[in-house]
């Protein structure tokens, strides 16, 4: 992490077809800060990180961003018939993601024992803690996270909290969509 | 220019392992080989129409991975993941190009030589044929992964496909024939022109439809 990293959203909206999701969205976030955005399904958790992201243009507003981004979406966007480990590696050599940090970021999502497996025969919350440790591995200084929690079990939910404490502690920022507790006390709580 | 090659060589790998590649191929030789049945054993009718018959099937032979070259990533959001990292879509588009190309262009020009012998083509005519197809292969590269581009994440991609990819690789055809017969040196340089403008436009457009086409 080069520069001290920052995310600020100033006045944010977004409209998907004629429905407007939310708007006036005020964010400023400084290294080790989180945000937890709340709100019931449809409320536009998800495009808020998209906009984030900037995969899709808000309606008014805008972003200001220093450091890298990782997304971890509910889109896997890992092959399928490649095991765990060489389907990781791929994103880890986008990333210029050692494979040590790999390993740590597999051993961090309790993924070790399933370097081998093809990623078509893993499970919800095993294919979730893949996804998890591509956003460890990356080394991104900002971190958007979409539902991390969904199919995870306790022990999992548990590793989650522990890597995202981590990242925090190492000057990240966070930001996590969620409509169940992840085990993280944010800096700030957005509700849509 | 690493993450090109990397993308390069994961739908290289992608298409070997799928049949992508081998597909196309044998299409191409099938073509080759029914053709003789259904217009009969007239080695002059053959040699006449051969060569513009075998650039008919590698247009053909280069639609029918479409369907795969950008819709799974889209579906899988490996797309999505790419352009978080700053690979633009237009670069997402080269890439594709590029291995969709060298997973069908090559090969189709090597299998030219066994189909040629079966329609009893002559040595000139298999030259300019394999001129043409090294020219005309990565227009087809790049109308396929326009069109794969346009047509991602519709139901029927396949059907819409034909009829938007095939009118558009008319030029190449005329320009391709052109290029067979005797003299065809100024059809050639015009299907190395036409091949050039959709090389260099296809990008763009896979660019701006994937950008669209984003919820």
């Amino acid at each position: 992490m080069s520069w001290p990293a920052r995310l600020v959203l100033h006045d944010l909206a977004c409209l998907r077809g004629e429905r407007l999701l939310f708007e006036g969205i005020e964010l400023a976030l400084a290294p080790g800060d989180s945000a937890l955005v709340t709100g019931p399904n449809g409320a536009g958790k998800s495009s808020l990180l998209r906009i984030i992201a900037g995969l899709l243009a808000p309606a008014a507003g805008r972003i200001e961003r220093d450091g890298s981004l990782a997304l971890a979406a509910e889109a896997a966007a890992l092959d399928a018939e490649r095991p765990l480990r060489a389907a990781l590696g791929f994103w880890a050599r986008l990333d210029g993601a050692s494979e040590a940090a790999l390993d740590e970021a597999m051993t961090a999502m309790g993924l070790e024992a399933l370097a081998e497996v093809p990623v078509g025969w893993l499970s919800t919350g095993q294919r979730k803690r893949a996804v998890l440790a591509r956003t460890i591995a990356s080394g991104a200084d900002i971190w958007l996270l979409d539902e991390p929690g969904n199919g995870l079990d306790a022990g999992a939910l548990e590793r989650l909290g522990a890597a995202m404490a981590a990242h925090l502690a190492g000057g990240g920022i966070l930001v996590a969509a969620s409509h169940q507790p992840i085990g993280l006390v944010p800096t700030c709580e957005l509700r849509l | 220019m690493k993450a090109l090659a990397g993308l390069v060589a994961r739908d290289l790998r992608i298409a070997w392992a799928q049949g992508g590649a081998v597909l196309p191929l044998v299409f191409y030789l099938l073509v080759a080989t029914l053709l003789p049945f259904a217009i009969g054993p007239d080695k002059i009718l053959l040699a006449r129409i051969g060569g513009g018959l075998l650039l008919t099937a590698a247009l053909l032979a280069a639609l029918l991975p479409v369907e795969r070259l950008v819709a799974p990533d889209l579906a899988s959001g490996m797309i999505d993941q790419c352009v978080v990292r700053g690979i633009g879509e237009e670069a997402i588009g080269v890439a594709k190009l590029i291995a969709h190309w060298i997973a069908f262009g090559p090969p189709l020009m090597i299998a030219t030589l066994p189909a040629a012998a079966l329609l009893g083509l002559d040595g000139s005519t298999v030259a300019r044929l394999e001129l043409g197809l090294a020219l005309a292969t990565p227009g087809l590269a790049a109308l396929a992964v326009a069109t794969a581009a346009l047509t991602a994440g519709l139901r029927g991609a396949g059907a819409l496909s034909g009829l938007v990819m095939l009118p558009l690789a008319i030029p190449l055809l005329i320009f391709g024939a052109g290029a067979l017969g005797d003299g065809g040196v100024g059809a050639t340089k015009l299907l190395a022109a036409t091949s050039l403008l959709l090389v260099a436009g296809a990008p763009f457009v896979a660019g701006a439809a994937l950008r669209a086409g984003r919820t």
